[in-house]
């Protein structure tokens, strides 16, 4: 389960209503916790590198990657996924994500439906990469 | 070599929770293929079906990103230190392959005769370029494909695939546009091949001359993006169905009859299918093609052009498709309404439980192979017209329903008769009498039987079939009534 607090969830719905019509990206920096809880402590909002079709698609670059896993070893934390929107389409992970999918990482994304935040879904690659299965979310309260 | 290869956190679950792993290689290529020879878990996230590194992997050699040195070919020495990065991508649904359009690129020729394109901001040399990298497939050459065919050919859609097995008949030349009276007694494919390659040459037309089936459907669909179907029989519309389903290719829908057509698209990735919509075909028969039911010509002309604006669309990645909507249009009133379709959960190839996961038999599936073994034809009791007219002298209660047309029904008609048209006999059977006796007739005879048949298994006991219909009452009861 991917727990987020609420301030996260609402950082990632604005960093999503900013980039309409593109895409926009992100970490996902936490904690794992027993009973498979990934504890997020820290969203981070990536410059999406994707150099044309920034509509449907976003890029984080080795480069950036590497800067990441930096700053999580820094803040002893762990890079627990990435999030990502979807505008004008479901929050469902298309082919080109199923694709390009690692394992472990959780994968998060929002749906942007005319320029409004919609509905949010987590995913995490299938061990054989045929799918993702739904990761459940919990909003935490204050 | 002794080589140190970093694991990424995220991979590690598959090499033993170590961070590097030792190899021995000359090369980066052979580095990865002794980590994954070690560790055969990570072969399948690092390399894809084709065994070449998938596109998220990324091996740097200290700071230098293999990538820019001499890719799989670079050479490692002794002590040297590789890491495997992942880079991170995603993004909603394209139809296109990024790599396609990315190789496709257009020549000073197709940037003149595609310029009012170019200037269009939605569309512009990066839209243009994705319409050359397309693979169109369209299923059927007719009414609707012809207009299809034609425009996707002008807007420079890359590479057009198309099925049919038809050669050009005289009454083809009403609607369909690629042919003309010359043409009459040749292969469609092979006409239209010579006229649209004729109108634009910087488009690959491939030809398919045979009958779409189970067997080989899935793979002619495989190499195209996406699919639209032109066909004009519920077999091939399910067959094209799911197979786009099976694939996961979005299928650009359009159907035509007398004034009206509909059209969707219907891409389960991303909302309904075709079986969301109706699950199973109507009875056989029940739905009169073109050639039962005529069709005003223009119509296929407006439904076709719609169904080749969305396919741009879809390609363009631009607008508003039809996904999730099917748009009706009437050409009498000229007015077009639209229907929202919702997915069914409970869809038999597109639902959470899909039971349908293969190709199945499509003639079967719409009850084709009944009628032509015409089984179920024969266990209607028929009745002949001087029988008939016995009975309708004597005074029994018969109740007599014509399932012609209207037009049909002002050329002549039985006294006594009642009209209910056999297409609207499914929405109208509340109006007939189960407890009374029925007889249907039409012009020949075949199409009452087929609603005898309809009604008996609707559970009407007493139906039956009169015999030769109105041609044979006009020779054994009643000279009179003309033949037609």
């Amino acid at each position: 389960m991917l727990s987020l607090s609420a301030e996260h969830a609402t950082s990632i719905r604005q960093h999503a209503r900013a980039e309409y019509p593109h895409e926009c990206c992100g970490a996902l920096l936490g904690r794992e916790l027993s009973g498979d809880v990934r504890w997020v402590e820290e969203v981070v909002p990536i410059a999406n590198e994707q150099e044309d079709n920034r509509e449907r698609r976003f890029l984080i670059t080795p480069v950036q990657m590497m800067q990441l896993e930096r700053e999580a070893k820094q803040k002893s934390l762990k890079v627990l996924g990435f999030y990502h929107s979807h505008p004008d389409h479901p929050a469902r992970p298309s082919e080109f994500d199923r694709e390009n999918a690692l394992p472990y990482y959780s994968y998060l994304i929002i749906s942007v439906q005319k320029g409004k935040p919609a509905e949010m879904h987590c995913w995490r690659l299938l061990e054989d990469r045929s799918g993702f299965e739904r990761e459940p979310t919990e909003i935490r309260g204050l | 070599m002794a080589i140190t290869v970093l694991i990424p956190s995220a991979l590690q679950a598959y090499t033993g929770n170590q961070s590097e792993v030792q190899v021995q290689a000359s090369t980066v290529g052979e580095a990865l293929q002794a980590v994954v020879a070690t560790y055969p878990e990570l072969r399948k996230h690092l390399y894809n079906e084709q065994g070449k590194l998938r596109s998220f992997v990324n091996v740097y050699l200290g700071e230098e990103d293999t990538r820019y040195l001499q890719g799989l070919e670079t050479l490692v020495k002794d002590g040297d230190t590789l890491m495997i990065v992942p880079s991170i991508a995603g993004g909603s649904v394209s139809v296109l392959e990024h790599e396609a359009v990315q190789r496709a690129s257009l020549d000073n020729e197709e940037i003149l005769r595609y310029s009012r394109h170019l200037i269009l901001p939605d569309v512009a040399m990066e839209g243009q370029t994705k319409l050359k990298a397309a693979k169109v497939l369209c299923v059927g050459a007719g009414g609707l494909g012809s207009p299809l065919a034609l425009y996707l050919t002008a807007a420079g859609v890359g590479t057009i695939g198309l099925v049919d097995f038809d050669v050009v008949d005289l009454t083809n030349l009403q609607r369909q546009v690629l042919y003309t009276s010359q043409d009459v007694g040749r292969p469609k494919l092979e006409v239209a091949k010579e006229r649209l390659q004729a109108m634009n040459p910087h488009v690959t037309i491939r030809t398919y001359e045979t009958r779409l089936t189970r067997e080989n459907a899935l793979e002619i669909f495989s190499d195209y993006d996406i699919i639209v179907d032109g066909t004009d029989n519920f077999a091939t519309r399910y067959l094209v169905n799911d197979a786009c389903v099976l694939l996961g290719k979005p299928n650009v829908y359009g159907s035509i009859f007398r004034f009206e057509g509909q059209a969707s698209v219907f891409y389960a990735k991303e909302g309904p299918c075709y079986r969301c919509l109706y699950p199973e075909p109507p009875p056989p028969g029940l739905v009169p093609s073109c050639a039962e039911g005529g069709v005003l010509g223009v119509l296929p002309g407006i439904i076709g052009t719609i169904q080749a604006m969305e396919t741009i669309k879809l390609i363009l990645g631009r607008g508003e498709p039809l996904i999730g909507r099917l748009l009706l249009f009437n050409a009498l009133k000229m007015q077009f309404r639209e229907l929202k379709l919702r997915k069914n959960p409970q869809c038999p190839v597109c639902g959470q439980n899909p039971v349908i996961r293969e190709l199945i038999d499509y003639e079967e599936f719409c009850g084709m192979r009944g009628e032509e073994s015409t089984a179920s034809v024969d266990v209607i009791e028929e009745i002949t017209p001087t029988e008939l007219k016995r009975r309708l002298d004597a005074g029994d209660d018969i109740f007599l329903l014509d399932v012609r047309e209207p037009v049909e029904w002002q050329i002549c008609r039985l006294d006594g008769a009642v009209l209910i048209p056999m297409n609207t006999i499914p929405a109208r059977m509340h109006e007939l009498d189960s407890a009374r006796e029925i007889v249907v007739y039409c012009r020949s005879g075949k199409r009452s039987a087929q609603i005898a048949a309809f009604l008996k298994a609707a559970g009407f006991r007493k139906v039956k079939n009169l015999q030769g219909g109105i041609l044979q009452w006009s020779d054994e009861v009643d000279p009179t009534v003309p033949k037609y």
